[in-house]
């Protein structure tokens, strides 16, 4: 049976354009904040998790050779993940396996992208199969628009109602990234602004898009026995999904997503949770949409099928909500992608650990990190809590 | 933000050589003949378009090759509106994911045979038929489009 597992330290890069800096470099920075908020050395780490995009996005392939001496893996054991958008999930996973087999006491666990770098909607391209998907597919603005409209048409959504929920989302979030210190966006926008926005991939609009970012995030997992060893705080694994779908696009619901439903399912079912909106303090859900985190929020149960616009424009998920849904600002305003499903799991510790500082949700105990990957394929929960 | 550095210019051209294999090149085949493939997996049932060699969830061998209709319901649509990699077309363009009449999946392509000014009066549900190019090469492009009926 698996042991228990905390998250014990998180770091993070300022996110954003980092051109100034090499690669290797930018994971230091992110490295170097995580041994030092876990206050251990680099000794301490047993073994290295790291993922990122496909080596065609970094231009150097199976990049954790390359960042071997930044991530502190010389002379450790070394894991490699990739699974596109949920990537920093998976690593989340993959560390949290580690730990929780009694194989290890420390792991360390770093997600990065350099988006700057390579030409991120090109390499993008490739995750789909030449034969068919890829003439059309028109990437993740694509396939996102393709998936709000079919959503929006099951539940029979206005097209005002669901430009208004997202234009709430977007909002939110644009104004929630202010308070967080390692946000890539920090744009006051009007909701104004955000509705007649250039349309990039209709419905979806400049706004409801995330950035290109080029950032880190480094995670320490201890084991329940490190955790006491070390006399630390630490963020507990209450709860862990992942679910896959048929790779083909067509050959699913990506409404009532059964990949994104099970994950969460497997998660709850694992942290004893029966009403998630209810029990869970806060939420930090994959969005670099924000059509497409409407149907996330009701795939995990926050909101009945074909309601969450609805509760969007009621401020159910706002950070003074029922349920804040990523008061870090989210995938929205900050998206190095390798990263991004570990900043989730980072932020979503920190609010139990009650470290998030400026967008700290108050007395958060239980909070929930999501991140999704392909072509809307792959979904990865992580539940934390205090206890 | 910081001083900038400057940056290295480095390219990676990459050419590949994809196996069709036997099933892809039976519905590659039938485009040059204006005809669309599928097949129905034994176990569960479903008719996927294009045809598999197994089923994906099941695991076990497609049935045989059946012709699919060239009709079906407009189950999602998008305006694109940037230039996108690879695209055989110029923004703006619409692609939709189609389910043809009697499968089990929707497919991708293009639609076509709307005006611009009429783009955004496109609904899902609307019933949509597939274009054929006069010439074809036995290429997912044969179809040109599928339009609104």
């Amino acid at each position: 049976m698996a042991r228990r597992v905390g998250i014990i330290g998180v770091g993070q890069t300022k996110h954003g354009n980092r051109s100034e800096i090499t690669y290797p470099d930018l994971i230091r920075e992110a490295v170097v904040g995580a041994l030092e908020d876990a206050n251990i050395t680099l000794e301490d780490i047993e073994g290295v998790v790291y993922g990122t995009m496909p080596s065609m996005m970094e231009g150097v392939a199976l990049n954790h050779l390359y960042l071997a001496d930044a991530l502190c893996a010389v002379g450790k054991p070394i894991l490699k993940t990739e699974t596109c958008g949920s990537t920093g999930v998976s690593l989340a996973l993959t560390g949290y396996y580690w730990v929780a087999s009694g194989m290890a006491d420390l792991i360390m666990v770093v997600g990065s992208e350099k988006m700057h770098e390579g030409d991120s909607q090109a390499t993008m391209t490739t995750v789909a199969e030449p034969f068919y998907l890829r003439y059309f597919l028109s990437g993740a603005p694509g396939i996102f628009a393709l998936q709000s409209h079919q959503w929006s048409h099951r539940y029979n959504i206005s097209d005002k109602k669901a430009r208004d929920a997202a234009t709430k989302l977007s909002y939110d979030h644009h104004k929630d990234a202010l308070d967080n210190p390692y946000a890539h966006i920090k744009k006051e926008l009007s909701v104004t602004e955000i509705e007649n926005a250039k349309v990039i991939v209709y419905p979806i609009r400049l706004w409801d898009v995330c950035p290109n970012s080029d950032g880190a995030c480094a995670v320490i997992f201890a084991s329940e026995e490190m955790v006491k060893r070390l006399g630390r705080d630490a963020a507990w694994i209450k709860g862990v999904g992942y679910r896959g779908d048929e790779y083909w696009f067509g050959d699913s619901d990506k409404v009532r997503w059964q990949s994104a439903i099970e994950a969460a399912k497997e998660a709850y079912e694992m942290a004893g949770i029966t009403n998630p909106r209810k029990e869970l303090d806060v939420a930090e859900v994959y969005n670099p949409f924000t059509y497409l985190e409407l149907i996330f929020l009701e795939c995990f149960g926050f909101s009945e099928p074909g309601k969450a616009a609805d509760d969007a424009l009621k401020g159910t998920f706002s950070k003074d909500g029922e349920l804040p849904c990523d008061p870090s600002g989210g995938v929205l305003c900050t998206n190095p992608i390798g990263a991004t499903g570990l900043i989730r799991v980072a932020e979503a510790s920190l609010q139990v650990l009650g470290r998030a500082g400026a967008h700290q949700i108050d007395g958060a105990k239980l909070a929930f990190a999501h991140a999704m990957g392909g072509i809307s394929q792959f979904n990865g929960v992580m539940i934390v809590g205090s206890e | 933000m910081n001083k900038h550095y400057g940056t290295l210019y480095s390219e990676v051209k990459l050419p590949f050589k994809f196996s069709v294999g036997p099933v892809f090149f039976k519905f590659f085949e039938a485009l040059k003949e204006k005809k669309i493939i599928g097949n129905t997996c034994p176990k569960c049932g479903k008719t996927l378009v294009p045809p598999r060699s197994f089923c994906p969830v099941c695991y076990v061998e497609m049935g045989e090759f059946q012709e699919i209709p060239q009709q079906g319901e407009l189950v999602s649509w998008t305006i694109v509106n940037k230039s996108i990699p690879g695209a055989p077309v110029d923004p703006p363009f619409i692609i939709g994911l189609i389910k043809l009449d009697e499968t089990d999946c929707n497919f991708l392509h293009l639609i076509g045979g709307v005006e611009q000014a009429e783009f955004q009066k496109l609904r899902s549900g609307m019933r949509v038929q597939a274009r054929w190019k006069e010439e074809r090469k036995g290429h997912l492009l044969d179809i040109a489009c599928f339009e609104p009926i």
